[in-house]
């Protein structure tokens, strides 16, 4: 029934009749081509842009830093490598702890301040201890660390990815 | 054959080249009706539109200074290099080499953060003139999306200069990013092409304000006139009281209404240069990825966003809060109302008075609260196992809704509103707030992003109010 009003309706006005059918599937058919034309244009545009890595060069921020002997760096000292983006702590008991100088806030660098024993990032006023843990907001986290192994007694720091944690404890710390 | 020396005598090529340009003999007739004047306004126009304090000629006063931007920031493509090692130093070069180069990058720098002010007190105009129902409805998202490309434009521009101001306050506000639950950290290397700052974002920010932004803006900026002359131009107030007319009082384009933009217009641009020429673009030292600058801030137009920063969650300060507001903005124009009042600034009496209230409410509670949060709450020490979220997030928030909503219980009370006076005397408090905060970024914070004076900011950062523009 319905099909026949429309039907009639078609012939008394064509243009207002919805398309049925034949006509209907393959309007319907042209939307679907589009559509996927526009998601496939979407997901190239997208994969195009996606961020690449760069190739670190050697010894360079991202890739795997020698930053010296166990001995060169005394027990409770903190040591900036400016290549790498790092703090090296050595702390009291002689463990090891790589922290990035970004802070967890927004991203400011932090500063060492060695007569208090802080990081003090001077964007937002967070501070840390000298294991990168949080003693003033508005920081939401601790510092995030970078993975140290030791070779025969000299210290290797790899930037290529920062470890993020949500509380900052011992065994976090690489002992010689 | 002889040739035909007799015939009527034919034009001469120059004189083709310069008849071709009115195309027919009936555009030649016409030729006022064919300039291109009346593709942009209609041949006449209700008289009462043309009064200055109906429009300010803010919509106009963005298009010239969009106008002065693609002039100017087409002359500064020619000397600057968008690459970290040589980016600063074109600056420098622009600045001291470059004959005039100081005035264009000023003129660049000055006209973009005006355009940002002149669109933001267009959108107000429209708003408190009723200038979004009906036929206009969808005209104001498209002015919405603009406002967003020139906030867009605005900040990949910020970045450009490579000197300490702009490098941290892209980092801060990038580092915001991060906070966007599950799409945040893939987000945030997606907008700065890594993990860092570096060369790719410098890239990606000067593709985004050279060519994307601005064919975007190209587009969508026509549309939007098109769209004020198909609502039979800008919003026109009603007759004055007692008087019926049939047919209000119409004046002809040319010449009322083009002079008067044209004097807007030089008024603008002489304005602009006064600025230019009387005050510097900020440039500080090139950027050091190794040292942050004390305070590092955001764009001013964006402090108002750091400032919730401190007093709220990340994810309520940079996700729900902004979603929120944007979300407002967008509803504005489809949200059921009783009476629709168009042309009128602010409505009616009743609607001035509960404006009035409503800003003096959110001036006067904001800096209250801002100082009690920063002094005296401190939910995440007084609540250690509860997480951050909770204590940081929805704990502030909850008195902040209950404030608004005991404030629209009583202003029912006390003033019976009508649906849409209430509307607009919530979007002043917000409004207001929103300004105020950004007011205490810019102004009231100094040293550690602690409040503090605007005289005991120092010397030093005196003059960033609106740091590392172009």
């Amino acid at each position: 029934m319905a099909d026949a009003r429309k039907k009639m309706n078609r012939d008394a006005e064509p243009a207002a009749a919805a398309p049925s059918g034949r006509r209907g599937f393959l309007r319907t058919l042209w939307i679907g081509l589009g559509v996927v034309a526009a998601v496939e244009a979407v997901a190239l545009a997208v994969a195009f842009l996606r961020p690449w890595k760069p190739k670190p060069g050697a010894d360079a921020f991202g890739g795997v830093i020698t930053a010296g002997p166990v001995d060169r760096f005394e027990p409770g000292s903190v040591t900036p490598f400016r290549r790498g983006q790092f703090y090296l702590v050595r702390l009291e008991d002689g463990g090891f702890l790589a922290l990035s100088r970004k802070c967890t806030h927004l991203g400011c660098t932090v500063n060492w301040r060695a007569d208090e024993q802080q990081f003090v990032c001077p964007c937002h006023a967070s501070v840390f201890d000298a294991t990168g843990g949080v003693l003033t907001a508005p920081a939401p986290r601790p510092l995030d660390t970078y993975e140290i192994s030791i070779e025969n007694r000299t210290i290797m720091v790899d930037t290529a990815t920062p470890v993020r944690r949500d509380t900052s404890d011992n065994a976090q710390v690489t002992r010689v | 054959m002889p040739k035909a020396e007799h015939a009527p005598q034919r034009p001469g090529l120059i004189r083709r080249f310069i008849d071709s340009y009115g195309q027919s003999d009936r555009e030649k007739k016409h030729s006022r009706r064919g300039s291109l004047v009346f593709h942009l306004h209609p041949p006449t126009l209700p008289e009462r539109t043309l009064r200055l304090t109906l429009t300010w000629g803010l919509g106009g006063m963005g298009l010239v200074l969009f106008l002065l931007l693609a002039l100017s920031g087409t002359l500064l493509l020619f000397v600057y290099e968008p690459f970290p090692g040589s980016a600063y130093i074109s600056i420098h070069t622009l600045q001291d080499d470059v004959l005039f180069g100081r005035l264009v990058r000023n003129i660049h720098h000055w006209s973009a953060n005006l355009l940002v002010v002149v669109a933001l007190l267009h959108l107000l105009r429209v708003f408190f003139t009723g200038g979004f129902h009906d036929r206009r409805r969808f005209n104001w998202l498209i002015g919405l999306g603009l406002f967003g490309l020139v906030l867009a434009a605005n900040f990949t521009g910020y970045l450009l200069p490579w000197d300490q101001l702009s490098y941290w306050a892209i980092t801060i506000c990038t580092g915001m990013i991060e906070y966007v639950p599950w799409l945040g950290p893939g987000l945030q290397t997606w907008v700065r092409g890594g993990a860092e700052i570096g060369p790719r974002t410098l890239l990606i920010f000067f593709t985004m304000h050279t060519a994307l932004i601005p064919v975007l803006l190209v587009t969508a900026m026509p549309f939007h006139f098109w769209r004020v002359r198909k609502a039979g131009g800008v919003v026109a107030p009603p007759p004055p009281e007692g008087v019926a007319e049939e047919r209000p009082p119409r004046a002809p384009s040319v010449p009322d209404l083009v002079l008067r933009e044209l004097v807007a217009g030089l008024a603008l641009i002489a304005l602009v240069l006064v600025l230019a020429v009387a005050f510097n673009a900020p440039l500080a030292g090139e950027a050091n990825p190794g040292m942050s600058p004390d305070p590092a801030k955001a764009p001013w137009y964006f402090l108002g966003l750091q400032e919730l920063l401190f007093h709220f969650h990340p994810f309520f300060a940079v996700v729900l809060i902004p979603l929120a507001l944007i979300a407002g903005l967008v509803l504005l124009p489809y949200l059921r109302y009783d009476t629709i009042t168009a042309g009128t600034w602010f409505i009616s009496e009743t609607g001035r008075r509960t404006a009035l209230v409503a800003a003096i409410a959110a001036l006067a509670a904001t800096p209250l609260a801002v100082v009690l949060d920063e002094k005296l709450l401190r939910f995440s020490v007084w609540l250690p196992g509860v997480p951050a979220v909770l204590s940081e997030g929805l704990l502030p928030a909850v008195p902040a809704l209950l404030a608004v909503a005991g404030f629209r219980f009583w202003l029912n009370r006390r003033y019976q509103p009508t649906r849409e006076e209430l509307v607009q005397a919530l979007f002043v408090l917000l409004l207001v707030v929103l300004v105020v905060l950004t007011i205490t970024g810019i102004w009231f914070r100094g040293s550690g992003m602690a409040l503090c004076w605007p005289w005991e900011r120092g010397a030093v950062h005196g003059l960033t109010i609106f740091a590392g523009g172009p």
